[in-house]
């Protein structure tokens, strides 16, 4: 009754079974890896396309402009990294993709200031400084006003940087705005640094036109409505 | 540190999936080995020899009727079997509706002092002088053919020393007995593979029958933390007493009907695993007692662990969601996301563990359908299926981790106390 065979038997299936199960999660973790960069490309495409056409024009249509630029889909794709992140691991290839998408949103920022400038479109962004190295429960919640304010303001730009992220352009930020890493989360809004956490109400209070933006926006709408009706 | 509930689970995964992978090869070695007969092969033994089945009874006045009516209804030569109910002081009518039943002289009736299921059937066994005896708990019948099969395995193997039967939940009605008829349809594959590898580690109350010798050799039973048929098995397999599993040797048995029932009787069940497992420590992982050892009560044990730390796992890391809702509410408010959330792959679960785990579901069903097959001669997906992983993922850790906890402080959970919610 009592063999070796059988058990070593049963632990090398054992054993198959689970590097078959680690392959196939390899399998699919590469495939979301390979997901993101697909996006990433394509942002990029979008942000260089957009600004090869600043450089050839120099008298732009600015409403051609600024329905080109960045992709809303800047957002899911930050979703998707601190997913990779917390899932697939903190590996070289995922931070690869979090560098570049930092690279991104900087890029993005610059070519919303040029517009901003030309075509006199006002928008409202705000570069967001957090950490994950020191479980730092404020940043947490920060994150959570910020994207509270990204839904209620469509309008608004967030572009958020992990503050220990080893991308020299995210570094020049840090030291252009004189970041410290003891008073995150950090948010630059306007040109001016503000340390530690705000409330939605905070923020709002500091960016009295995008409240006002959304007010106007929504009588119109509402006026719109009973025309509809009758 | 953060890395140690992950290598936790996945120690535990191992093992679980282990277990099974070990009883699939025994299955598909013995596969043609398991014989399972139609009702109306009948089988003829060269010799009938003589049996005894005690029927320990406390407060069984709702059951006692149907079982000693199905024992009655055996096949099997009415001179060569005695049926002995003994009353260990039920508190109900038990006594006068067993007395009714001195009219068939195979039947004898007894009266005790209340002093655990052990004592009525140690009474009995006293009384005894047949060849084989047997016991049957007084809320289960035996299917008419049951003995001559299970006397079938006495006469092919003169090494066997006890052969268990198959428990089936005798009509299941509402989830929980449907989940419990899943679950003892699992144990029929289960029980004929630990038999294969001659490692069963209990011989059931309802209808295991023994040689006379096991217990003129190793005395009567014990108290055993009020798992005597766990017990009993134990001894036999220190003595290195061969048991078999006759797996169409059908038995069908009350199931508890409400949660607390049910708990109560696992809590009984796993308390007494521990406590015996302890008892006979000196048999684990010792070559020489053969797979019960290295195997079966080993396996027990990482049941009983990976289910309390899968569980403990899931209420960290629920309890850790709703710690951060209640942070983000408190932060933001309450914050309706209009429309419906879109569905993207990205965010399914693709870790290892994952893949693991559904596997190892399908191994869990495999095993209840191939129990099945055993039990009603035909594989068969039912509801009872879905039932039995819901139940036991949401009760059985309860059960578990009361049972761990009862036998840290040896605090004993009693049949006595079972019966009395039984007859309300």
């Amino acid at each position: 009754m009592f063999t070796w065979k059988r058990y070593l038997l049963a632990f090398v299936i054992t054993l198959g079974i689970f590097a078959s199960a680690f392959w196939i999660s390899n399998y699919f973790s590469n495939k979301k890896l390979a997901d993101v960069k697909a996006i990433q490309d394509k942002i990029s495409v979008d942000i260089l396309s957009s600004e090869t056409e600043y450089a050839l024009l120099s008298e732009l249509s600015c409403k051609d402009v600024s329905n080109t630029v960045l992709s809303k889909e800047i957002g899911s794709l930050a979703e998707k990294i601190t997913y990779s992140e917390e899932n697939i691991g903190n590996t070289e290839q995922v931070q690869q993709l979090k560098k570049f998408y930092s690279l991104l949103q900087i890029k993005d920022y610059l070519l919303m200031q040029k517009i901003a400038d030309r075509c006199g479109v006002k928008t409202v962004s705000i570069l967001y400084f957090y950490t994950t190295k020191d479980n730092c429960s404020e940043c947490t919640k920060q994150g959570y006003v910020l994207t509270s304010l990204r839904e209620t303001y469509p309008d608004l730009r967030v572009y958020s940087f992990d503050y220990n992220i080893d991308v020299s352009a995210v570094r020049a930020l840090i030291t252009l705005y004189k970041i410290d890493d003891t008073k995150l989360p950090a948010i630059v809004l306007n040109d001016k640094l503000i340390t530690g956490f705000q409330s939605v109400e905070e923020i709002e209070k500091l960016v009295p036109e995008l409240v006002k933006e959304k007010a106007k926006q929504e009588a119109a709408a509402k006026a719109v409505i009973p025309a509809v009706a009758k | 540190m953060s890395q140690i509930p992950s290598i936790l689970n996945y120690f535990f995964a191992f093992l679980s999936v282990y277990i099974q992978v070990f009883f699939l090869i025994s299955f598909f070695e013995r596969r043609k080995d398991i014989v399972i007969r139609k009702d109306t092969d009948l089988i003829k033994l060269k010799r009938y020899p003589s049996v005894s089945v005690v029927v320990p009874c406390y407060n069984e006045s709702k059951t006692i009727y149907g079982t000693v009516r199905s024992l009655l209804a055996l096949d099997y030569p009415k001179s060569k079997l005695r049926i002995i109910l003994v009353d260990d002081g039920s508190k109900d009518n038990t006594w006068e509706l067993i007395q009714k039943f001195t009219k068939y002289p195979q039947v004898e009736a007894y009266h005790k002092e209340n002093g655990g299921k052990h004592t009525a059937v140690n009474f009995a066994l006293e009384r005894i002088t047949s060849e084989f005896i047997g016991g049957l708990d007084a809320d289960s019948f035996v299917h008419p053919q049951a003995l001559v099969r299970i006397m079938k395995t006495f006469e092919d193997d003169a090494e066997v020393m006890a052969v268990a039967p198959s428990i089936i939940v005798h009509q299941p009605k509402n989830i929980l007995q449907k989940a419990q008829k899943a679950e003892y349809d699992m144990a029929v594959y289960t029980k004929r593979m630990l038999a294969f590898l001659g490692a069963i580690h209990v011989t059931p109350g309802p209808f295991s029958i023994f040689r006379k010798k096991v217990f003129d050799d190793l005395g009567p039973y014990r108290k055993a933390h009020n798992t005597e048929d766990q017990e009993i098995a134990l001894r036999m397999q220190e003595a290195r007493y061969k048991i078999d599993h006759c797996p169409d040797a059908y038995v069908f048995t009350m199931s508890p009907n409400t949660v607390g029932k049910l708990y109560r009787q696992r809590l009984r069940w796993i308390y007494g695993f521990i406590k015996n497992a302890f008892d006979y420590r000196r048999l684990i992982f010792r070559k020489k007692y053969g797979l019960i050892g290295i195997f079966t009560i080993p396996s027990g044990f990482v049941s009983v662990f990976s289910v309390i730390f899968i569980c403990g796992l899931l209420v960290y890391n629920f309890g850790a969601y709703i710690a951060a809702k209640i942070e983000e509410i408190k932060t933001i408010g309450f914050h309706f996301n209009s429309g419906l959330p879109h569905f993207d792959w990205f965010f399914i679960n693709t870790k290892a563990i994952m893949f693991v785990s559904l596997l190892l579901y399908a191994m869990v069903i495999t095993a209840l359908l191939l129990g099945r097959r055993m039990a009603e001669g035909r594989y068969r997906i039912s509801v009872d299926v879905f039932y039995f992983v819901i139940v036991y993922s949401l009760i059985a850790p309860f059960w578990l981790l009361r049972a761990v906890w009862n036998a840290l402080w040896s605090k004993e959970s009693s049949w006595t106390a079972e019966r009395r919610v039984t007859i309300n």
